[in-house]
């Protein structure tokens, strides 16, 4: 646990010294497609909260000045499987995105949605030293959550603390200065196999770029396309990806849940491929264009002309109704669906406040979804597009690019975690030096 | 075996390409689901791997081939089609930049690096060749004979030519001494003259108040002169000298007759004094005719000196007030006509008056006394 504390704190630094030079690049990794984004950062813009829009969730600070996306090579739901194959995707689209923002970057931010992330939700409780709550404390009070056993090789991506309570008052987000007894926390804990991660981080060091940051991209996404106040009642985030669907919950501006599905738009596409005996790219193509959800009568009317290259003449001049199209992919959309609900299900969606569900990611854009999904998940269900942020090109506004857009957010302002906070003494290993200071500042 | 239909380019599908717009596909078939569907009648293998638009018409068996084996290495879906499908790509061009591309291009992209090969090579390269061009001695002597022709050629056109020295303002001796002491060898290139410093030559003449030196068209170097104006002679052992209205010499006098219109005055640090004295003699002039000369005291107060050895000794404080007090003396009791030789009026609560020397002094203060309007 010390090591990944250490880890995670190196890539804290790693962050502030980026955002120190300037400049830094969200990486997306996905199963379809990889995105990059080069952020430059100015410092702090003068704060504007007197006008329209309030606090913008700290994408004022930054402007996007170099943008690119390519076809992701080797992924597979979500995780690297052929290495050499992403190295060259992510080596392309770096270098096309360094050369539309005419800069080099060094440090990048990168988001994964496979590694099949599992969330556990850790307690913990200790009685104050003093009578007032201190940054020590709150440090103390994370390091005494109980730890379940996440499995071997497993890391945790994410370790957020979500609640803290004093005494008998909870829902406390920021518990400093208050004064009680007994302070206890919750805590989101967010675990992913390790080898994935691994892989990721060695495609990313292949490719000389320091990493300044890992996250889920199901909490990116969720950071990107949920509006404020639906981080704060509560919401569900659905990604749906190429290959992987994510899922995520937040909760009083915190992800307190994710999850993620092996399925997605890649399957959507096969399905097509397999039905109509077509190439995988020409389904991809009928897909984007002519694909839906809802059948009506003027789909019977509306003939699509499937193009081949088999060489069989006849094959190749098929022409199919948009309703059988329909008839093809509905029934995999509704699969995801269901199998979204059922995992909203088993993590206790129904018990929270607000029941707003958001649809996100690149498989989101089939017409008539909202449709189909409300049926399926309940009426709260809106389409989501990604907060817009300055100097984006039109071109990355999609909801594909949600889950980028919410890493350069979490670059911008990274909410607290575990290791945001100085470990106590105790789980220091020897350094007796900086230990004796530390005693020094705890006790006087 | 079907016959082959019609060229395969007719349907081919576009190439994906790096950049915006939807993704696009057109890589291996994924093997990761099961051939579930109906299959095909080209395949009797499970999906195929190889790339779904065949960039040339291969034979047919060949590429059934390739699939084959292809599917062999691959285990049912785990192991990824790779490898198998760049062998049956064949030559197809990978986008990706190769690691030493990616490298040298974030090279490029380096600020330090670009300058320095933009602006470094170029600076390096041209003093490098200046360098081992100059490096030989009699090279850079050339270089610098050139040097100084073309500017010795440029600076002895006759534009910059001065031919002749004016000097207006001053007397004849005057300007022959100063054409004597400015020594010019004309005509000689405006480049080579100095003219501050023949202004502050010139203006160390005693007699020059203020110069100008200037170049004025036409080759002509012109300088102007204001004279000093002598105000009073000063009479020193050694001689006589002319001082202006501020006391600076203007020249020497061989005899005051030549300048018999001047006032006289003497006396160490008289010359320091002058405009006092101007003063005290613009005061005196009801007495006018009678002044002989005003005489420096211990550089501090003035005698005024008039005929027939009188002396009227002024204070060092306020003098012209002293002086107009004997004037009024003399205007109402005709004090100088009298029988005295000076008149001291130092103190000034105390006029004293010194009588010429002679028999029965007392008798002729008693006198004096008398007169009407005296105090006693």
């Amino acid at each position: 646990m010390t090591d990944l504390y250490r880890a995670q704190r190196a890539m804290r630094q790693m962050r502030r010294s980026a955002i120190q030079r300037g400049v830094v690049a969200v990486l997306d990794v996905g199963t379809s497609k990889i995105a990059c984004l080069i952020l430059r950062f100015d410092g702090p813009e003068p704060d504007r909260a007197d006008e329209a829009g309030g606090a913008l969730a700290g994408q004022t600070q930054f402007r996007v000045i170099g943008a690119a996306t390519t076809r992701a090579r080797g992924m597979r739901f979500g995780a690297v499987e052929a290495m050499n194959e992403t190295e060259r995707a992510i080596r392309t689209v770096v270098q096309s995105a360094q050369k539309n923002a005419g800069q080099r970057v060094d440090h990048v931010i990168a988001c994964l949605a496979g590694g099949e992330p599992r969330s556990y939700g850790l307690v913990g409780e200790v009685a104050l030293r003093d009578t007032t709550v201190g940054e020590l404390d709150i440090a103390r009070v994370l390091a005494a959550c109980d730890v379940p056993d996440i499995g071997p090789g497993r890391d945790v991506l994410h370790a957020h603390p979500v609640n803290f309570a004093l005494d008998n008052r909870t829902g406390l987000g920021d518990p400093r200065g208050q004064s009680g007894r007994q302070l206890a926390c919750d805590m989101h804990l967010l675990t992913i196999d390790s080898a994935t991660v691994e892989g990721l981080l060695h495609c990313l060091r292949r490719c000389d770029l320091e990493v300044a940051g890992l996250a889920s991209s199901a909490y990116a996404a969720g950071l990107a396309s949920l509006v404020e106040d639906e981080q704060e009642l509560g919401a569900a985030c659905i990604d749906m990806g190429g290959g992987t669907t994510s899922i995520s919950v937040f909760l009083k501006k915190h992800m307190i849940c994710a999850d993620s599905l092996r399925l997605g738009g890649d399957h959507v596409s096969l399905d097509i491929s397999k039905g109509l005996e077509l190439p995988i790219a020409v389904a991809e193509r009928i897909k984007t264009l002519h694909g839906g959800v809802q059948a009506t009568g003027m789909d019977d009317r509306e003939m699509i002309d499937l193009s081949g290259d088999s060489g069989d003449w006849e094959r190749d001049r098929r022409r199919i109704s948009r309703t059988e199209l329909i008839g093809i992919m509905r029934p995999r959309v509704e699969e995801i669906l269901e199998e979204v609900r059922g995992r909203l299900d088993a993590a206790g969606f129904d018990h929270l406040p607000g029941q707003q569900i958001v649809l996100t990611g690149g498989a989101s854009q089939i017409p008539g979804l909202d449709g189909l999904a409300a049926r399926i998940l309940g009426q709260r269900v809106r389409l989501g597009r990604p907060l817009r942020v300055q100097g984006l090109p039109q071109a990355a506004t999609g909801p594909g690019f949600s889950a980028a857009i919410g890493l350069a957010l979490f670059a911008a302002n990274p909410q607290d975690e575990w290791w945001d906070f100085e470990a106590p003494s105790a789980l220091y290993p020897a350094k007796s030096l900086r230990r004796a200071v530390r005693w020094l500042r705890e006790n006087w | 075996m079907r016959p082959l239909g019609p060229p395969p380019t007719l349907g081919h599908p576009g190439r994906a390409q790096p950049g915006f717009g939807p993704p696009r596909r057109s890589g291996p078939a994924r093997p990761q689901m099961p051939a579930l569907g109906p299959v095909g009648p080209r395949t009797a293998a499970p999906p195929p791997p190889a790339p779904a638009p065949a960039p040339e018409p291969a034979p047919l068996t060949a590429v059934l081939a390739a699939a084959a084996r292809a599917a062999a290495q691959a285990a049912q879906s785990a192991a990824p089609p790779v490898a198998g499908s760049v062998a049956a790509a064949g030559a197809r061009r990978d986008p990706a930049p190769s690691r030493w591309a990616y490298r040298m291009n974030r090279l490029w992209l380096t600020p330090a690096f670009r300058a320095a090969v933009r602006l470094g090579g170029p600076v390096a390269l041209v003093l490098l060749v200046l360098g081992l061009w100059l490096g030989d001695a009699d090279r850079r002597a050339a270089l610098h004979g050139i040097y100084v022709d073309v500017r010795e050629g440029f600076q002895n056109r006759p534009e910059f030519m001065v031919d002749f020295l004016a000097i207006e303002g001053a007397s004849p001796v005057l300007a022959v001494s100063i054409r004597r002491a400015l020594d010019l060898e004309l005509p000689m290139s405006s480049f080579d003259i100095d003219l501050a410093a023949a202004r502050i030559e010139v203006e160390a003449f005693d007699a020059v108040a203020r110069a100008e030196v200037r170049i004025a068209p036409g080759g002509i170097l012109q300088v102007d002169v204001t004279e000093r104006e002598p105000a009073v002679v000063w009479r020193l052992p050694d001689g006589l000298w002319l001082l202006d209205a501020e006391g600076h010499r203007v020249a020497r006098l061989s005899a005051r007759e030549a300048r018999a219109d001047l006032p006289l005055i003497a006396g160490e640090g008289a010359e320091r004094a002058v405009p006092e004295a101007l003063m005290l003699l613009a005061a005196a002039r009801p007495i006018g005719p009678r002044i002989r000369g005003l005489v420096r005291v211990g550089e501090r107060r003035w005698n005024l000196v008039l005929d027939r050895d009188q002396t009227i000794l002024l204070p060092a404080r306020d003098p012209l007030r002293a002086l107009d007090h004997a004037l009024a003396l003399h205007r109402a009791q005709g004090l100088l006509e009298r029988d005295i030789v000076a008149v001291d009026l130092r103190l000034p609560a105390r006029i004293t008056v010194r009588l010429a020397p002679g028999p029965d002094g007392a008798a002729r203060i008693v006198a004096l006394n008398n007169l009407p309007g005296s105090r006693t």
